[in-house]
């Protein structure tokens, strides 16, 4: 579906946005969280098709004729690996902030910057 | 200034890249001869009815296997960047300390009902171990002082992580390959226990992902 | 068509909310707000016809990263008191 399609490259412009402009470390993981669900929502809708039903054959849908009557179930697995794995990345990018605040009470990206060029 | 210059010319920079794909994206009529084979073969080869559990489970089956790994060590990762801490926190509410008591084995039951349907009804693994962990959220909210045994945490999670394993291997040894649904007989299409081993797959990746998910809430909690 | 005005609806709000979380100064807010992105989306999920997709998007996307997202403010926080 088009309009999908739309809103998920929208939300993934925002993310990079966010990732880009704030300088506050837990906001920048709040971008890429942003990010992460615009993306899904773009490989889902990629494989959408127009008047059918979910994977699942029960009696809803006529097993002889299902290739014709069900969406992609290619994308919809992909995206189920891939939102478990953005949870465990987000938990690592924020204890990874939590033991940074321990060596430098800031939160702001200004604050980290070792290299001078 | 500059900077927020330069975040604007990346933004439109993006969009110029992605406005072409959007504009002249064809939505397809049809499924495309893999995804056809796969919804073919899940009701031919395997006799399950959610296609996407047999996509995940056996014809990607290595991805998934992959995946597992990838939250392990994000467990491992997190456990080793946060030690564990001291500190008492004020009780929580009677409310919710007596509700979580009666509704932890409510929940408990439905995850290990979402992992065990997953042949048949949207669901899974992941979902169901999502759900089980949320369970443990709860203990963890009503009473803040509580301490988790890691040891059996880490049984269950390294067990449920070898016995994959070896149902993979088992697959190698009867030359029908990895990961395969087909070393049990497949039953009957539609009942609870069909679709081979997949049920079982399942619900030791419901285990799995249950477990690290809970050491991963524990970690950040901090005692 | 009532599943077109759903996902414009859903979307608009969506979007407004990407742009609210990115804006507040309360961090506490904005990861809620962040979290009801993935609640919506779940939504959207269902529309297009993925019901796996949006149970997991529903538990993961808006349960478990916002609870971690708390936790780790909560440690950040309580590091500001201990000194």
């Amino acid at each position: 579906m088009i309009f999908t399609l739309i809103l998920g490259f929208v939300l993934l412009l925002i993310g990079i946005y966010g990732m880009l402009s704030q300088r506050n470390l837990i906001k920048i993981i709040i971008g890429f969280s942003i990010a992460d669900t615009g993306i899904h929502i773009i490989i889902v809708s990629i494989g959408y098709l127009r008047n059918r039903t979910a994977p699942i054959l029960n009696s809803a849908v006529d097993i002889s004729k299902a290739v014709q009557q069900v969406v992609d179930p290619i994308p919809s697995a992909l995206v189920l690996t891939a939102i478990v794995i953005g949870l465990a990345v987000t938990a690592l990018m924020l204890s990874f902030v939590v033991e940074l605040y321990k060596k430098r009470k800031s939160l702001s990206i200004d604050d980290y910057q070792e290299l001078k060029w | 200034m500059i900077k927020k210059t330069l975040v604007l010319i990346a933004i439109v920079g993006l969009l110029m890249v992605f406005w072409p794909l959007m504009s002249n994206f064809e939505f397809s009529q049809n499924l495309s001869e893999l995804a056809s084979n796969y919804v073919r073969g899940s009701v031919n080869e395997l006799n399950t009815q959610n296609v996407v559990t047999s996509v995940i489970v056996t014809y990607r089956g290595l991805d998934t296997l992959g995946e597992v790994t990838v939250l392990f060590l994000a467990t491992v990762g997190i456990g080793f960047l946060l030690g564990k801490r001291k500190g008492k926190k004020r009780p929580a509410s009677e409310l919710l300390q007596t509700t979580s008591s009666f509704l932890f084995a409510l929940i408990v039951l439905f995850g290990v009902y979402i992992f065990t349907h997953g042949h048949l009804t949207p669901g899974g693994g992941f979902q169901g171990g999502v759900v089980i962990a949320t369970a443990f959220l709860l203990l963890m909210l009503s009473d803040v002082n509580m301490k988790f045994n890691h040891t059996i945490l880490q049984i269950v999670e390294s067990f449920s992580g070898a016995f994959y394993i070896v149902i993979g291997i088992v697959g190698l040894v009867l030359t029908i390959g990895f990961l395969s649904a087909e070393i049990i007989p497949l039953g009957e299409f539609g009942k609870l226990i069909s679709a081979g081993a997949i049920p079982i797959i399942y619900s030791f990746i419901g285990l799995k992902v249950g477990s690290e998910l809970t050491n991963i809430i524990d970690t950040m909690r901090g005692e | 068509m009532i599943s077109v005005i759903m996902i414009v609806v859903l979307g608009v709000i969506m979007i407004v909310a990407g742009i609210i979380a990115l804006h507040l100064k309360n961090l506490l807010a904005a990861i809620i707000t962040a979290g009801t992105i993935s609640l919506l989306a779940s939504v959207i999920y269902l529309i297009l016809g993925s019901p796996d997709v949006a149970m997991t998007e529903a538990s993961i996307g808006s349960g478990l990263t916002t609870i971690i997202f708390l936790y780790a403010l909560n440690k950040v926080q309580k590091e500001d008191k201990n000194d």
